[in-house]
C-alpha cells in the first residue's frame, strides 16, 4: 500500500473520528437536559428553599435561559479550555475531583491489562496446539468460565481465602505508589487480577482463533514444505500474522476493563472513579457526573483511536 | 476448501460427520448439549420460581439469620434470617426477565435499524450506523450508568439501559450479514416479481439471519446477566428487598466473615448462568460455522 494510501485511510478515520467525539459530546451534553425534572430546581432542592429568584439565578448562572445550540456551543468553548464545571456541593472544578479519583483506577486497569497479555499469550498458544486434543472440550469450558465469571465475586472469594491462608496480607483501600510502594502493589494485586481474568480468557480466545486460521495459510504450507520446523512455523510464521488483530482488541477492552475497574474498586474499598461515580448519582451532581463520562468515553475513544492508527502502519496487508 | 477437506476436518475436531448418524450425536455428551441442559434447567427453575422455591424469598426468621447450610436451609439464611436458596430462585428469575427483555429490546431496535441500513444503503445505512457508532463509543458500564443516573435506579431502568447499550451492537452484528443476503440472487428475483420491501425483508432476509441472531442472543443474554448483577452490585439496579442476585452478593459482603455462603452462593448461580448462556452460543456457533473452528 502506497504512503498515499495511508495517508487517505488515516485521513478517512480522523473523520469518523470527529463525528464520533461530536456525537458523543452533544449526547453528554443533553444528558443534563434529559434530567427529569427541573435540574436546577433538583440542585438547589438539597440546601436552599427553593424560590423563583434563586432559580432564575442558578439558572443564568449555568447559561440555561440561553437556546440550546448556543448553550452547547457555549458548553463545548469551556470544556475544550479545560473547564468542565464545579461540583455542586463543593464548588471545587469537577476536573480536580477527577484529578483526585483517577489515579487508583487507571492504575488497576494498567495491571489487570498488563496481566491479561503475559497470560493471554501463552495460554492461548497452548490452546491452539491443543486443537483436536482429547482434552480440548475441557480446555473450552474452562475458558468460557473464564469469560464469564463476575470478577466482583471472584474479588471477594479471594479475600476470603486470602484472608484464611495469608492472614497479614493488606488487601483493602489504598496507598498512592508514591507514599508506599509495596503497600501499593500489595493491595491492587488481587483485584487487577479479579478484574483481569475476563479479558485474559477473551484475548487467548482470540489468539486462538488467529493462530488456527493463520496456521491454513499457504505460506504455513510453504513453510512446512521447505522444511521449517513446527515450533518454528508456530511461533516465527504464525504468531507474527495472529498478534496483529491480537493488538487491536486489546484496545476495544479498554471500555470494559473501566466499567469492571469501577465494580471491582466497591470490594477492595479503593477510593477511584467508581466511588466517584457512585457518589455523584446519590448526590445527584450530575456536572461530576456528566464530566466523568464525557472525559473516560473521549479516552476510550482516543485510545481506539491510536490503536488503529498504528495498526493501519504496522501491518503492510491492509489496502482498503 | 473442498467438500471432502471440510469433512475430514469436522471429523477430527469431533464435529459432525453424516455418516455417523443422528442419533448418536444427540445424545453424546457435548458441550452443546450440556449447556443447553443447563438452559433449560435453568429456564425452568426461573418460570416455576414459586412452586420450587422452598420458602417466600421476602420471609424473616431473625432467630435463624447467618445461618450455615443445613437440612432446612440448603445454602443457609442471610442477615435477615430468609432462605438463600429460595433468594437465588426469585434472584435468577429477576435477572433473567430483566436481561431477557432488555436483549429482546435491544434485537428489536437494533434489528429493525440494522436491516434497515443494509437493505437501504447510502445515507440511511450512513446515517444509522454512525448513530450506533456514537452509541457504541461509550464504554458499557458508563452508559448504563448514565442512563440510570437520568431514570432513577430499580428495575426497569437497568432493563433500559441495558437495551440502549446493546441496540448498536445488535445493528452492527445483523448489518454485515443482511448486507450478503441483500445482495444475493434471490433477494433481487424476489424484487424482480414485485414483493414489497418489508415482505423481503421480513421473508427472504430474516430467516436468514436466525442462526447468527440466535447465537449472538445467547452470548450477549449471557453478558446481559453480567452487567445486571453489576449493576444491582452497585445498588443501581433491584432495590431491596425485592431479591437480585447482585445485591445479594453486595448485601452478603458485609457479613463475609460471618456467613460467606451467602455472597459465595450468589456469585456462583450468576457464574453457572452466564456460564450455560456463552456455551450454549460458543457451541452452537462453531456448529453452525465449521471454518470458524
Amino acid at each position: 500500500m502506497s504512503p498515499m494510501q495511508i495517508l487517505k485511510r488515516l485521513r478517512g478515520r480522523l473523520i469518523d473520528l470527529c463525528v464520533i467525539i461530536v456525537g458523543v459530546s452533544v449526547l453528554v451534553f443533553g444528558f443534563i437536559r434529559m434530567i427529569p425534572g427541573d435540574a436546577v430546581a433538583i440542585m438547589l432542592g438539597a440546601n436552599a428553599e427553593v424560590t423563583p429568584d434563586r432559580l432564575a439565578a442558578l439558572r443564568s448562572r449555568l447559561g440555561l435561559d440561553l437556546p440550546v445550540h448556543e448553550q452547547y456551543f457555549a458548553w463545548l468553548w469551556k470544556v475544550l479550555h479545560g473547564d468542565f464545571g464545579v461540583s455542586i456541593w463543593t464548588g471545587r472544578p469537577v476536573i480536580d475531583e477527577i484529578g483526585a479519583h483517577v489515579w487508583p483506577t487507571l492504575q488497576l486497569m494498567l495491571m489487570a491489562m498488563f496481566s491479561a497479555i503475559v497470560l493471554a499469550i501463552p495460554l492461548g498458544i497452548l490452546m491452539a496446539r491443543m486443537r483436536g486434543a482429547r482434552g480440548e472440550p475441557y480446555v473450552q469450558a474452562g475458558s468460557v468460565v473464564g469469560l464469564t465469571v463476575p470478577p466482583f465475586w471472584l474479588g471477594i472469594v479471594m479475600i476470603l481465602v486470602f484472608s484464611a491462608i495469608m492472614p497479614k496480607l493488606q488487601m483493602l483501600g489504598y496507598v498512592p505508589f508514591s507514599k508506599d510502594p509495596l503497600g501499593n502493589i500489595q493491595r491492587m494485586i488481587l483485584p487487577a487480577f479479579a478484574l483481569s481474568l475476563p479479558i485474559t480468557a477473551n484475548l487467548a480466545r482470540l489468539l486462538r482463533s488467529t493462530l488456527l486460521e493463520a496456521l491454513q495459510q499457504d505460506y504455513i504450507r510453504t513453510a512446512r514444505a521447505k522444511g521449517v520446523s513446527a515450533r518454528r512455523i508456530l511461533y516465527r510464521h504464525a504468531l507474527r500474522n495472529a498478534i496483529i488483530s491480537f493488538v487491536t482488541s486489546v484496545g476495544i477492552q479498554a471500555g470494559y476493563l473501566l466499567g469492571g475497574a469501577i465494580v471491582i474498586e466497591q470490594v477492595f474499598a479503593i477510593p477511584g472513579l467508581g466511588r466517584l461515580i457512585l457518589g455523584a448519582i446519590a448526590e445527584r451532581n450530575y456536572p461530576l457526573l456528566q464530566a466523568t463520562i464525557l472525559l473516560a468515553t473521549a479516552a476510550f475513544v482516543l485510545v481506539n483511536f491510536v490503536v488503529d492508527v498504528i495498526y493501519t502502519l504496522i501491518d503492510p496487508r491492509i489496502s482498503e | 476448501m473442498s467438500a471432502a477437506d471440510i469433512r475430514t476436518d469436522a471429523v477430527r475436531k469431533g464435529g459432525f460427520d453424516p455418516s455417523a448418524g443422528a442419533r448418536s450425536r444427540w445424545l453424546r455428551p457435548s458441550l452443546y448439549n450440556i449447556s443447553l441442559a443447563m438452559i433449560v434447567v435453568i429456564g425452568f427453575v426461573a418460570i416455576a420460581a414459586p412452586f420450587v422455591a422452598p420458602y417466600d424469598p421476602l420471609q424473616q426468621d431473625i432467630l435463624q439469620r447467618l445461618k450455615g447450610p443445613s437440612t432446612a436451609h440448603w445454602l443457609g439464611t442471610d442477615w435477615l434470617g430468609r432462605d438463600i436458596l429460595s433468594r437465588i430462585i426469585y434472584g435468577l428469575r429477576s435477572s433473567l426477565s430483566i436481561s431477557a427483555g432488555a436483549v429482546f429490546v435491544a434485537l428489536l431496535a437494533g434489528g429493525i435499524l440494522g436491516l434497515a441500513a443494509a437493505y437501504y444503503k447510502g445515507w440511511t445505512d450512513r446515517i444509522i450506523m454512525r448513530l450506533m457508532d456514537i452509541l457504541f463509543a461509550f464504554p458499557v458500564m458508563l452508559l448504563a450508568i448514565g442512563v440510570i443516573a437520568l431514570l432513577g435506579p430499580g428495575r426497569f431502568p437497568t432493563g433500559a439501559a441495558i437495551a440502549i447499550v446493546y441496540t448498536p451492537i445488535f445493528a452492527r452484528l445483523l448489518r454485515a450479514p443482511a448486507l450478503v443476503v441483500a445482495a444475493s440472487d434471490y433477494v433481487l428475483s424476489a424484487r424482480a416479481i414485485g414483493a414489497s420491501d418489508l415482505r423481503i425483508i421480513a421473508f427472504h432476509i430474516l430467516p436468514n439471519l436466525a442462526s447468527v441472531i440466535l447465537v449472538q442472543v445467547s452470548l450477549l443474554l449471557s453478558t446481559a446477566i453480567l452487567v445486571e448483577a453489576s449493576l444491582s452490585f452497585l445498588g443501581l439496579g433491584t432495590q431491596p428487598p425485592l431479591p437480585s442476585l447482585g445485591m445479594m452478593l453486595s448485601e452478603g459482603r458485609n457479613f463475609l466473615f460471618l456467613a460467606p455462603w451467602a455472597a459465595v452462593f450468589a456469585g456462583l448461580a450468576i457464574l453457572i448462568v452466564a456460564f450455560a448462556l456463552n456455551l450454549f452460543g460458543d457451541a452452537l456457533r462453531d456448529d453452525l460455522d465449521p471454518r470458524l473452528k
